[in-house]
């Protein structure tokens, strides 16, 4: 099933992606052993010619990463109609063993190039330029990250097979199955609630705080790290165990991804969008709280990671304002 | 936050102005970049709707049509198949269809001979279908004769034409009585050509299918939502091929604008020369190239979309349509449903600007690191 059109420019941002990569990578490796700002040596000059042209290089591969993160998801709700037995996205990604590790490891690239796009901005806003290094060894990191990807999305692609009978999203979000999906699916609803609003009410406020405190704090700047990641796993538990269940109306519905579909109005978009950028905002805000050590960094890096926390706040903010309105729109009574 | 907005208004302005400044050269890049556009964007566009149509047209039929099998071949349904079937819990409605082809020596075309069960035709009338009016030039009220398979001659009035809305379905359509249509084929009697199902429940329609494969060892039941499948991947398969075939354009679009970035003109070069000098950074010159690239992008995609949109719905997708549509002498002339799709704009995106934005980063940062000194010099 290769020759579908979304399928096709997949890989080609994947393939790219980790071409990319791979022309930058020998470059990185030159540049942690050399760099030295302090030299006027011709190497140096032309490492730091050179840095321009790879720092570009990395920020378009790690733009193209979010804009594959939604592709991906949007296309694999788009295929289920290929699949017997499949209703939404769930049944697209099970038609065959490489369908989830493929989204996981896309989500995973998503986040750490949101967090590398905010180490770039940070390193380019600073006068001498202090985290290259750093830079460039997550650079490092990331190559064999996005070949994951890639290998993962061909074999995924590559593999699909119109006539497999996969399962649909009722039997792996059901409360019966022994996953870790249906143990959330089969939390009572009052319990998941209170865990949703206070995880995201958490993250808010302590994001709030971090802000207005002009991101100067360590501790206030990790602690929005964590937990921005933290209430990102709580608002999925949530939308899995009992927002889906409002938005379908449904009391046993629990499929985090039918809400993107066209018969529920898009709506998932409008949870997933805001929470996503929460989510990275809030980690790259705990990552940028390290910086703030460096004498160079010393305001630039508050400054970035406040900013970011403002974002995660809004983020979040938005996010659970959009869940609570589904909420309280749906005419289905789970809570008496 | 608003320091940063002016900054990018202001480099967005100069680049608007050097761009101007420069028509003959931006001009040929937004002309192949806006046709690479509308190309894709056609055959995107074009193969969404036909798969549309295809989804609206099958919503209407049976969901399973049963099929009787003699050494692997299509063969008519003998009486006592129906009652055989009996009872089968969630089947709303069985039916025995009556149809068939005839070739017409006049046209050199095929017709589907239909007895239409949802309409009484009164004997020695027919119904036909709006592409038999317009090559046959029929209308209500005259009278038509077809040679039948045995040698003899008969004639038919025609009652009424089909609505033109229908034509994807019923272009080659001609309808008429069971007894007219069994003596005109020298029908064996109590045969069907298949017979059609009625399923309620979705998800009881496989289930239906085994049961009927049990009754009757020798048929074999098509599933509506099989059909629909195999036209959305048929459909897929055409525009992903296009789409292969059209990487080499593509590519070469790749290196036409690798080459258009890479060839700054002495003019150009002295413009960055004296920029620098006056203390533009590597990064100003780079955001001004990047938003040149954005704004040539986003004129040639929105262009080329709009054309494409206009290309499709309004001129019929006259370009290209031979290739996806498949042929026939009685084609159906129809319109098709305006449709975008989220996930259309996404990849087309990734088709056009990806590519274009990966051929230029060499060429922009050649360009914004080069030594003021030199250029000025030479």
């Amino acid at each position: 099933m290769i020759f579908q059109p979304a399928i096709i420019a997949l890989l080609l941002a994947a393939g790219l992606s980790l071409a990319m990569l791979a022309v930058a990578s020998p470059f990185a490796l030159q540049l942690i052993r050399h760099w030295d700002l302090g030299s006027g040596s011709e190497r140096q000059l032309r490492l730091e010619r050179l840095t321009y042209l790879f720092s570009m290089m990395v920020a378009l591969v790690c733009g193209l990463q979010v804009l594959s993160t939604l592709l991906f998801v949007f296309n694999a709700d788009k295929m289920s109609v290929m699949f017997v037995g499949a209703m939404c996205a769930v049944g697209a990604l099970n038609a065959n063993v490489y369908g989830f590790p493929a989204l996981y490891a896309q989500l995973v690239a998503f986040f750490f190039a949101a967090t590398w796009l905010a180490i770039n901005r940070l390193d380019n806003q600073a006068r001498d330029y202090p985290l290259t290094r750093l830079k460039y060894r997550l650079l490092l990191a990331y190559a064999p990250l996005a070949a994951a990807v890639l290998y993962l999305q061909f074999n995924y692609f590559i593999r699909l097979e119109a006539d497999v009978i996969t399962s649909c999203c009722g039997s792996l979000f059901s409360e019966e199955a022994d996953t870790v999906a249906s143990e959330v699916s089969a939390l009572a609803p009052a319990r998941a609630m209170s865990v949703f609003y206070a995880m995201l009410g958490g993250a808010i406020l302590l994001a709030v705080w971090h802000w207005k405190g002009a991101g100067r704090g360590l501790w206030s700047g990790l602690a929005v790290g964590t937990a921005s990641v933290a209430a990102f796993f709580a608002a999925l538990a949530g939308v899995v165990a009992f927002v889906s269940l409002y938005i379908y109306e449904h009391p046993n519905h629990h499929c985090p991804f039918c809400i993107l579909k066209p018969e529920y109005g898009y709506q998932g978009y409008l949870l997933y969008l805001p929470l996503f950028a929460a989510a990275a905002a809030g980690l790259a805000a705990g990552v940028l709280s390290l910086f703030g050590g460096r004498p160079n960094l010393a305001t630039l890096a508050p400054q970035a990671s406040a900013r970011l926390a403002g974002i995660a706040a809004a983020g979040f903010a938005l996010f659970v304002l959009g869940a609570s309105v589904m909420v309280l729109r749906s005419n289905l009574i789970l809570i008496e | 936050m608003k320091p940063w907005i002016e900054r990018q208004r202001h480099l967005i302005d100069f680049t608007a102005q050097s761009l101007a400044r420069r028509k003959g050269k931006s001009l040929g890049l937004l002309v192949v970049y806006t046709l690479l556009v509308f190309v894709l964007a056609s055959v995107a566009l074009y193969t969404h709707a036909l798969r549309n149509e295809a989804t609206r047209v099958l919503a209407g039929t049976p969901e399973i049509v049963l099929q009787r099998l003699i050494a692997g071949r299509h063969d008519l349904v003998p009486p006592g198949y129906i009652e055989k079937i009996g009872r089968i819990r969630g089947v709303q409605k069985i039916e025995g269809r009556l149809w068939g082809y005839y070739y017409d020596s006049v046209l050199k075309a095929n017709y589907t001979f239909m007895v239409a069960t949802d309409r009484e035709i009164a004997p020695g009338e027919i119904v036909v279908g709006p592409a038999l009016e317009r090559t046959r030039e029929l209308s209500a009220g005259n009278g038509v004769s077809f040679r039948a398979y045995t040698g003899e001659l008969h004639t038919f009035i025609v009652a009424e034409v089909l609505a033109h809305e229908s034509e994807l379905v019923s272009a080659d359509l001609v309808l008429m009585n069971a007894a007219d249509f069994r003596r005109f084929f020298a029908y064996p009697a109590g045969h069907h050509t298949d017979i059609a199902l009625w399923v309620a429940n979705p998800l009881e329609v496989r289930n239906v299918g085994v049961k009927l494969l049990d009754a009757l060892p020798d048929s074999r039941p098509i599933l509506r939502e099989e059909v629909l499948r195999t036209y959305a991947s048929i459909f897929d398969w055409r525009e992903g091929m296009m789409l292969a075939l059209l990487s080499a354009a593509i590519l070469a679009f790749g290196i036409f604008a690798w080459e258009k970035a890479a060839g700054l003109s002495a003019e150009e070069k002295r413009e960055i020369g004296i920029l620098k000098a006056i203390g533009w950074e590597t990064g100003d010159v780079i955001a001004m190239k990047f938003w040149e690239g954005f704004l040539v992008s986003l004129l040639a995609f929105l262009v080329g979309y709009v054309a494409a949109y206009v290309h499709v719905f309004h001129f019929e997708f006259a370009l290209f349509a031979p290739v996806l549509k498949g042929w026939a002498v009685l084609y159906p002339s129809f319109a098709l449903t305006p449709q975008i799709d989220g996930l259309q704009v996404a990849t087309l995106f990734v088709f056009t600007v990806l590519p274009y934005t990966a051929a230029t980063l060499v060429p922009i940062w050649r360009a914004a690191t080069t030594d003021p000194d030199t250029v000025m010099r030479s």
